[in-house]
């Protein structure tokens, strides 16, 4: 093996040194110093971006708090609220809960090699984000042909804004993790990229807590 | 005293090279012309790029702004229509904000914070290069607006649903709306980068308190576009929606509030405007030492006071909506925060001050511009306090007053900040300085035009001139000095143009050779970018420098003696590091630039026709996945070049190995995956 | 970037050694089975003025679960956790008091014309 020369790290910082294991980075191949802390710039991403998107879905679930039960002269129709089917939705909440779990096996698995079975969990992932998605495609033509459209009124427009946003997310979760998938099956990521799956994870994750607030506040408190 | 030079520091890596990559293109090799700086991944190409393209609209800003004092030159002005003139001042303003000053503070940011730290480039350099080029697109895109029907007219605020489509029919408002969100895409791009470069790739010894200050500036405006840009966002998103889609956000029949508007964009907007000035702040925290010869006072008090006040600037911004009826108890609760958030201002300038105090002090242009930014931005900020005083703000709001506070602290704070930038780093980034004469022609005339600009638009508030009025009459008592802020405004132009003329001779005098080479370290410099030569080698870095100090290049050069007495010990230019290694830098990429592309088409395609919008979506999934599959390096250059790479062992057939894992593959036990 | 230390000799990208085993990971995701049933009775059972708050707090720990285990924060650098606890309470802070101010700061005259009260 190639000798590697050491540089101090940086000791203003807590590190915890078993978090030194992680994988290719874009600048593998170039010539720099350890990175200061000994964490991975791409963990620290995900991680920067999550922070933001925070503010994202609390602008969204506050402007649908505020707007709920706001009528005008020209409103009409029920609000969204008044539509609800909670236990159907509650069981799409259990659905997207669970694939955390099965999201977790996954990184769990390739961190131990397990190559096809990561390949399972991250299907079965994708899978029941996709039952999480149908179950919301189901929920809002229900509402659209009970007449709660998406310019109906300023509840309506305001719930499906906030509801939308957050199946876009898992969408987009859902095209990452089957690509994921993918990338493993033609050998393009290994064991040692291990990292790549647990931020996909992370972004997962984050969607999935998106979900536990806003079927708290949204469909579960009056 | 020797100065030990350490060793180079190239470290072997393993490659984690995928395997035969799935991108259908080799990256981009090229060293010259357009197109490498097209394809650059380079910091500093990209932050130049950033300056360049922010000058351009600062060109078409400071037009606006012309239009804007010539129709107000004489009461019952004519030059432009009512209508004409929203779109004007919204754009001037938009411009000035999104496409002039953010900008030039990410240029200073992309070029400058990398060498400070001590690192050979961002975290993500092809992330880097999409921002700059989603900006740039982004400008174009929010300019289109004046050929397609008219610019945008709702203000740079975009009150809803003043802006919604029954007040304002025609396309600029969805221009305004797509413009800023590609816009703040490129700027939160940019902002997650340099987070992460900051904590992640200091030099060895660099602890955060031992950063320079200007760098310390750029971490916390980065966590203020992290954070703020979300929010912007969703009031984008809920505007687009009501204009394109018919929802009922703004829609007062419905049940709207208008205040929901204001509330979400100046949740935005106020942490907007400290995005707006801490890099100027920090741009003369670094200036003002230089040419004072003494250590900027209070290190640890002015970083503490820019995390305050970036802290502090989320709870002040109702204070921008005090006559919106929010009701008593708001103004009185934003009022008090927003005199506290003066304290950490205060502070700094104060600091500013007693780092001059007792210093030795050469008036460079740098130099005068940073203490015209100290001055002026205090006067801006005495009236900013004022403000602040609700029942005050009652009367000063919505006239002229808050536009002479707000071009107090926007031109005379960050912009003149800005100058001060330039000139200072003008020879680490170019080779060569600016022309002092010159540079002192443009700092007084600007200083002059832009008092005269500003100035008197506070009398002209508190006389009861309006904001956003395209006429005033001839019985309203304003013509004398509205003739005298049009006259500073041409005054400014002049100034301006001698800028121009500085930068023009002074490049074709450094190509012609009548202009000496500046050395690594012109200006005696405190900070690690002067150990480097001028202008900068593309890989920064010979070997990356143990930090021990703060300012430890100014240690390296000045050492106390016995008797306490600072003494210089060694010349800048001699210790200096000689740029003449050849590490490995990450090759340009065509993907950038690319999916960029894609976010302009989608917005089209909002606008008029979805079609667009469906071409723009795969430009733009095809572009994210050329750019995950694509290899690290060109496989034909780089590795394998002997002569570069003395301590490279093996050949690089081991490069690229089986990533795939399997129980008999040993050479993934031995895999460094420290 | 990759840097051998001494305590990775072994060089594996093992997580086992900090954070839970499979079954580990079985257990709390069926610890959230169980609190998402008790947020859902409250559907189907009067909970009285216990409402609310239970759903909240019930909210606040599912939350607070899957982020520290799922998403390894309890285990991982306190950077990380800086980088979204930031956006995290600034988020809750910040639309609390715009909500605060909106609902509840409003101006009493403006109420019959429109306001949030």
């Amino acid at each position: 093996m190639k000798a590697r020369r050491r540089l101090p790290l940086d000791n203003a910082t807590e590190v915890n040194t078993s978090q030194l294991a992680y994988g290719p980075t874009e600048w593998d191949d170039y010539d720099v110093p350890p990175l200061t802390t000994g964490l991975s710039n791409e963990k620290m991403t995900m991680w920067a971006f999550l922070g933001s998107d925070c503010l994202l879905f609390a602008a969204l679930i506050s402007t649908y708090l505020l707007l709920r039960n706001r009528v005008g002269p020209d409103t009409d129709g029920s609000t969204a609220a008044e539509l609800f089917d909670i236990p159907f939705t509650s069981v799409s909440s259990f659905v997207l809960l669970m694939s955390s779990l099965t999201m977790v096996l996954a990184v769990t698995s390739i961190g131990r090699g397990e190559i096809e079975r990561c390949k399972m969990w991250l299907l079965t992932t994708a899978t029941l984000g996709a039952v999480f998605i149908a179950g919301q495609v189901y929920e809002f033509t229900g509402f659209y042909r009970e007449g709660l459209g998406f310019t109906t009124n300023i509840s309506s427009s305001a719930f499906f804004t906030l509801t939308g946003f957050h199946g876009v997310h898992v969408s987009l979760g859902i095209i990452m993790l089957v690509t994921l998938w993918s990338l493993i099956s033609r050998g393009n990521i290994g064991a040692e990229r291990a990292e790549t799956v647990e931020i996909i994870g992370l972004y997962w994750h984050f969607v999935d807590i998106v979900w536990i607030v806003i079927f708290a506040v949204v469909y579960l408190i009056p | 005293m020797a100065i030990t030079e350490e060793p180079p520091l190239i470290l072997e890596l393993e490659s984690g090279e995928t395997k035969p990559s799935t991108g259908a293109f080799a990256r981009p090799t090229y060293a010259k012309g357009w197109r490498a700086w097209v394809f650059t991944v380079d910091h500093k190409k990209i932050g130049i790029m950033y300056g360049a393209v922010a000058m351009f609209w600062f060109l078409w800003g400071g037009i606006e702004a012309l239009l804007i004092r010539t129709q107000l030159l004489t009461p019952n002005g004519t030059v432009l229509t009512a209508e004409q003139y929203n779109q004007i001042f919204t754009m001037h303003g938009t411009t000035m904000v999104f496409l002039v000053i953010m900008p030039l503070a990410a240029a200073f940011a992309n070029y400058i914070v990398p060498l400070q730290i001590g690192a050979r480039d961002v975290a993500f350099p092809r992330m880097n290069a999409l921002g700059l080029w989603i900006f740039v697109f982004g400008g174009i895109f929010l300019n289109l607006s004046w050929f397609l029907g008219g610019g945008p007219d709702g203000g740079w605020f975009a009150y809803a649903p003043n802006t919604s489509v029954t007040f304002s029919p025609g396309a600029g408002m969805d221009f305004y709306a797509m413009g800023l969100q590609i816009a703040g895409i490129a700027s939160l791009v940019g902002a997650i980068n340099l987070i992460v470069t900051i904590i992640n790739m200091r030099a060895p010894g660099m602890t955060l308190l031992r950063m320079p200050v200007f760098t310390w500036m750029i971490l916390v405006v980065q966590f203020l576009l992290l954070f703020a840009l979300p929010v912007i966002t969703v009031a984008l998103v809920l505007l687009s929606l009501d204009r394109t889609f018919d929802a009922n956000f703004f829609n007062v029949g419905m049940g709207a509030d208008p205040l929901l508007w204001q509330h979400l964009f100046w949740i935005f907007g106020h942490p907007e405007v400290y995005i707006l000035i801490l890099p100027s702040f920090g741009i003369v925290s670094e200036t003002l030492p230089v040419f004072s010869r003494k250590p900027l006072f209070g290190y640890s008090v002015i970083v503490i006071s820019g995390a305050a006040i970036g802290f502090m600037g989320w709870g002040v911004w109702a204070h921008h909506m005090f006559v919106s009826g929010l009701g008593p108890v708001s103004v009185a609760a934003f009022s008090a925060t927003t005199m506290f958030i003066a304290v950490p201002t205060g502070v700094k300038i104060l600091n500013w001050i007693a780092t001059m105090w007792g210093g030795k002090i050469t008036f460079t242009v740098p130099m005068m511009f940073s203490i015209s930014l100290v001055s002026m931005f205090t006067i801006g900020g005495l009236s900013g306090v004022m403000h602040s005083v609700a029942p005050a703000d009652t009367q000063q709001t919505d006239t002229y007053f808050i536009v002479a506070h707000f071009h107090y602290v926007l031109f005379g704070g960050a912009l003149m900040g800005l100058f001060a930038g330039m000139y200072y780093w003008w020879p680490k980034a170019f080779g060569y300085k600016l022309n002092e004469t010159l540079g002192k022609w443009h700092f007084w005339i600007v200083l002059v035009g832009f008092n005269l600009t500003f100035g008197p638009m506070h009398i002209l508030g508190l006389q009861g001139m309006a904001r956003r009025h395209s006429r005033y009459g001839p019985e309203d008592g304003f013509d004398f000095w509205n003739l005298m802020v049009s006259i500073g405004a041409f005054v400014i132009l002049i100034g301006m143009i001698i800028f121009a003329i500085n930068i023009v001779k002074t490049w074709l005098g450094y190509k012609a050779g009548t202009i000496e080479q500046s050395p690594a370290d012109p200006w005696d410099g405190r900070t690690l970018e002067w150990s480097i030569p001028s202008p900068t080698p593309e890989h920064n870095f010979d070997y990356v420098p143990v930090v021990t100090d703060l300012d430890d290049f100014w240690h390296k050069k000045y050492q106390k003696d016995e008797n306490g007495k600072l003494r210089k010990v060694a010349d800048g230019n001699a210790i200096a590091q000689l740029g003449d290694q050849h590490p490995h830098l990450p090759s340009p990429s065509y993907w950038p630039i690319v999916l960029a592309s894609g976010l302009p088409l989608i917005a089209l395609g909002l606008i008029y026709t979805l079609w667009l919008t469906g071409i723009g979506l795969l430009v733009l999934v095809a572009a994210i996945y050329g750019w995950s599959l694509e290899p690290h390096t060109d496989p034909d250059v780089g590795h394998g070049h002997g002569d570069d790479h003395d301590d490279h062992d093996e050949p690089d057939g081991d490069h690229s190995e089986n990533l795939i894992d399997s129980p008999k593959d040993e050479s993934t036990e031995e895999a460094p995956v420290g | 970037m990759n840097v051998i230390t001494d305590s990775h000799v072994e060089g594996t990208v093992e997580h086992e050694d900090h954070g839970l085993s499979d079954l580990g990971y079985i257990k709390i995701a069926l610890l959230l089975a169980v609190l998402t049933a008790i947020e859902v009775l409250t559907y189907f059972v009067d909970f009285g003025v216990l409402e609310v708050p239970s759903l909240l707090i019930l909210m606040v720990v599912k939350f607070q679960i899957v982020i520290s285990y799922f998403m390894h924060l309890k285990f991982d650098s306190k950077i990380f956790s800086y980088l979204f606890i930031t956006g995290l309470v600034l988020a809750v802070v910040v639309f609390a008091a715009m909500a605060t101010s909106l609902v509840f700061w409003t101006d009493p005259a403006g109420c019959d014309a429109g306001r949030f009260c």
